[in-house]
């Protein structure tokens, strides 16, 4: 019954791939912006924090917490200077402006650090190694548990700030109608930007896992990122967040298993699922239906 | 000193002149109509009070202060209020976070969640309700005490009866003969004539980007505002 | 162009008009630019032809993905599908004995096959799903592609009955056959955007569900140009391949050729007809003169990615026409004021 391990497997995996997923899910959702920057953002928040245990040695988990406000500053700044203004030329010009982003990421990160492959699986001691052996047939790998619970935790932490808070409520109404939000008195400009920030830092969380569990260099950005899209995508879109942390782990189970049958198909298993439940007539996991996708877009005044 | 006065101001949509040379002011209290037909500028000259749209000449002072270039949520923030055409509300947001969306961390005023379901009673079991499933005339009272809840001091109001059943007006128009009598100032945009007339101490007419009839209620007859209206006459200001 | 005196009451007589002065003047100067380039490996020496069909290859590229995200409003990011289909399709022709350039006329043809099925699967979405779907779809038919061993698998294959030609030979007929190919691709936008598809997909762009309403084919019209841009890239593909010689699953479907094509169209005016041709020009030149600087190279390439963005979001054409309302290829439409001795404008 290894496929029972493989399920369970997948599921740890896509507890990664929905934190990749997280920060793009809350930009596209607020923004419609399509960040081809994200996956190298994750990257630059692993070598930040493998940076600071150069000089400091502690685990990694201890060294992402000061990394976290850089990072939430810097997706502030991003999107106070960069995207807000791209934003305004219509919603092509962002693509331009994350892949200008992501290429200038990679290529100074590789001219700082070398373009070197490396772990922080050291680092971490033997969480990265250890495993739970639940039976004889079943065991879970400990870091990957935790990712899954830190996304998990993650993904319910953001839901109640969305829901419950009127910082939250306040992002929820920009997204739907940006123009209105500012005249009942929401600064619609530092509602993106603290959007960014937060997708951002998420993105070194998420960064720190892939440098632990795996590994990492300069141009690793791009390689994740079609599996967080898909994640995304598979979800849903214009519905509630989990939506990406379900695509995520509904992914890595696809990987799992394809994987089993054969080493080689692993990633285009995730594709044919993708695949499938694109085909579907939902399009999506959590998909509003169509209907909603259009009244959620004519709202939003977006024809495309 | 009024508590708005605007000073020769131009707005443009492009190139185009949508409102020029207007000059407006408007005492602590005063109810003021602004009537027209379409296309007579009278909403951009409010979303511009608002701050949601830039002039391109003239001043805009409130309480003073110059706001002619701020933007609208700060604009909300020192008391100018509008409720936009078409009321706009946040669909997937319920009729509760639609109103404490709009709360402002200000202290004092009379508008709290409690009051405004007070004012407009239809809201109470609507509370949780999405707001994208309200009824033309729930949605306009949601939208007006959107408003309402930042404690406003000057109310704008854009075309509050449009599409609505005349029942639903009527409890529009109820409610906020409430909000008026609070000592609220208000300045409305209303293609009801006999409505505009009957609330507004103050009527104005507006063509083609300008103001060209303004009176008080009793001093103007019914044919000089429609003559105004369709631009049959150049009418006498006031 | 005279004005008539119209009084204030009664009709003004005026016609429509499409080609203006300036628009003739240039598409004739076009057409002498075409007749001029095909004397190119006449004149050049080998390599420069080379470099011209890398050009070539660039400008259709370009062309295509704006034809889908400029005028069709869809934004793909997964048009090396066909680039990478294109080129093994040409391969696995070959190796079964057909001629190689006519080998990569059928790959075309191929490429434009496989488009139409898949435009049922992604057409029925737009924005972010469409992108990722037409991604995903490339990643999925490079895996795919590279199990195949007999294509190379993961290490790659090459067009060896190319071999039969000399190098001068295969170079310039490469050329001929790209330049053929980006003039009829472009040709045949062309002739799309002029006819009532090219007012269908203005009405698109700027309300779908109003266009719907007045009969507009919605889904048919970008179904034409998805396959058209099937066939582009399918080309393309097939023409890398016989300029560069040896493809590789990995780097023909790699996600960066979309990320080049978004570079070229935004950069030089995406929704506008000369802007994707400019911007494959700059490209060009950016990767020709620096990419012997190594990484410093595409961090400027990513910079100006992001200066366009910030500061010259139209791209440069965009910019242009926006500015002086020239047009310089005929695709709209004008209206001339009756002369005053009562006939309507006639057009040249």
């Amino acid at each position: 019954m290894t496929w029972i391990n493989d399920i369970v497997q997948g599921i740890t995996l896509g507890g990664f791939y929905g934190l990749l997923a997280c920060g793009l899910a809350l930009m596209f959702g607020l923004m419609r912006i399509i960040n081809l920057a994200h996956g190298d953002l994750a990257i630059l928040g692993a070598y930040l924090v493998f940076l600071l245990l150069e000089h400091w040695h502690v685990s990694p988990f201890i060294g992402i917490l000061p990394v976290l406000p850089v990072m939430l500053l810097l997706g502030y700044v991003l999107q106070r200077t960069l995207l807000e203004r791209s934003l305004r030329s219509g919603l092509l010009v962002p693509l331009l402006t994350t892949f200008g982003l992501s290429i200038v990421i990679q290529n100074l990160l590789e001219q700082g650090f070398s373009p070197d492959v490396r772990s922080l699986g050291q680092n971490a001691g033997s969480i990265a190694t250890s495993s739970w052996q639940i039976t004889s047939k079943l065991s879970i790998s400990t870091i990957g548990a935790l990712t899954l619970g830190v996304a998990i935790v993650i993904f319910g932490l953001l839901q109640w700030f969305l829901s419950r808070t009127q910082a939250g409520r306040q992002m929820r109404a920009t997204a739907q109608d940006p123009d209105t939000a500012e005249l009942v008195g929401i600064d619609s400009r530092a509602v993106y930007a603290w959007a960014t920030a937060i997708a951002v830092a998420i993105a070194a969380i998420a960064g720190m896992f892939l440098a632990i569990r795996s590994t990492f260099f300069p141009y690793a950005g791009p390689d994740n990122l079609i599996f967080a899209f898909e994640a995304v995508v598979i979800g849903g879109l214009g519905s509630s967040l989990w939506g990406a942390l379900l695509g995520g782990i509904l992914l890595g189970v696809a990987q799992t298993i394809g994987g089993q049958i054969n080493p080689e198909y692993s990633i285009l298993a995730g594709h044919l699922v993708f695949l499938l439940v694109l085909a579907s007539p939902r399009g999506g996991l959590l998909t509003l239906g169509v209907g909603g996708l259009r009244r959620a877009r004519a709202a939003r005044g977006v024809t495309t | 000193m009024s508590l708005l006065a605007v000073e020769s101001l131009e707005l443009r949509h492009g190139l185009l002149e949508a409102v020029r040379g207007v000059e407006l002011t408007l005492e602590e209290g005063e109810t003021v109509a602004l009537v027209g037909a379409n296309g007579a500028g009278k909403t951009t000259l409010l979303r511009a009070i608002a701050g949601a749209h830039r002039p391109s000449g003239g001043r805009i002072l409130f309480d003073g202060r110059d706001v002619t270039r701020l933007r609208a949520h700060d604009c909300v923030r020192l008391g100018i209020s509008l409720v936009p055409e078409g009321r706009r509300l946040f669909g997937d947001l319920t009729v509760e976070e639609n109103l404490l969306v709009g709360s402002q961390r200000r202290h004092g005023g009379h508008w709290t969640l409690e009051t405004v379901l007070a004012a407009f009673p239809m809201l109470e079991r609507l509370r949780d309700r999405r707001a994208r499933t309200l009824s033309g005339g729930e949605q306009q009272a949601t939208a007006i005490g959107r408003a309402l809840i930042a404690n406003p001091r000057l109310l704008l109001l854009d075309e509050v009866s449009l599409g609505l059943a005349p029942l639903a007006v009527e409890a529009v128009y109820e409610s906020l003969a409430t909000v008026i009598a609070q000592g609220a100032t208000v300045l409305l945009v209303e293609q009801d004539l006999t409505r505009a007339v009957s609330v507004a101490e103050r009527v104005i007419c507006m063509l083609e980007g300008r103001f060209v009839l303004e009176g008080r209620r009793g001093e103007l007859t019914r044919e000089q505002i429609t003559d105004a209206y369709f631009g049959l006459s150049r009418g006498a200001a006031a | 162009m005279s004005a008539a005196a119209a009084g204030p009451v009664g009709p003004v007589r005026g016609a429509v008009q499409r080609w203006t002065r300036v628009s003739a003047g240039f598409t004739t100067g076009f057409a002498g630019l075409i007749a001029a380039m095909a004397l190119v490996p006449v004149a050049l020496s080998g390599n420069a032809v080379q470099e011209m069909t890398t050009l070539l290859t660039f400008v259709l590229m370009a062309v295509m993905w704006n034809a889908l995200a400029g005028y069709g409003g869809l934004v793909s990011v997964g048009l090396q599908a066909y680039i990478g289909l294109g080129a093994y399709a040409t391969v696995w022709l070959a190796n079964r004995g057909v001629s190689p350039y006519l080998a990569m006329v059928i790959a075309t043809l191929f490429c434009g096959a496989v488009s139409l099925p898949l435009s049922f699967l992604v057409l029925r979405f737009r924005g972010a799903q469409f992108a990722i779907g037409t991604w995903v779809v490339a990643e999925a038919l490079g895996i795919y592609v590279s199990f195949d061993s007999s294509l190379g698998a993961g290490t790659g294959t090459s067009l060896t009955q190319l071999d039969a030609y000399s190098q001068g030979s295969r170079q310039n007929y490469t050329y001929w056959l790209t330049l053929a190919m980006t003039v009829f691709f472009v040709g045949l936008l062309f002739v799309l955007l002029r006819s009532r598809l090219g007012s269908s997909l203005q009405a698109i762009r700027d309300d779908e569900e109003a266009a719907a309403s007045v009969g507009v084919r919605v889904v048919a019209v970008k179904r034409i140009l998805f396959v058209v841009a099937g066939l582009g890239c399918g080309a393309a593909g097939a023409l890398t391949l016989a300029n560069i010689l040896f493809i590789e699953p990995t780097s023909i479907f790699s996600v960066n050729y979309s990320a080049y094509m978004i570079f070229m169209v935004l950069v030089g005016g995406l929704g506008t007809f000369e802007g994707p041709i400019i911007g494959a020009i700059i490209f060009y030149v950016i990767q020709n003169q620096f990419s012997s600087n190594g990484t410093w190279y595409l961090v400027a390439l990513g910079a100006t990615a992001i200066a366009f963005a910030l500061f010259l979001p139209r791209g440069l054409w965009g910019e242009l026409e926006a500015r002086s309302g020239l047009r310089f290829m005929p695709l709209g439409y004008r209206l001339r004021a009756a002369r005053a001795s009562g006939e309507g404008g006639p057009p040249p």
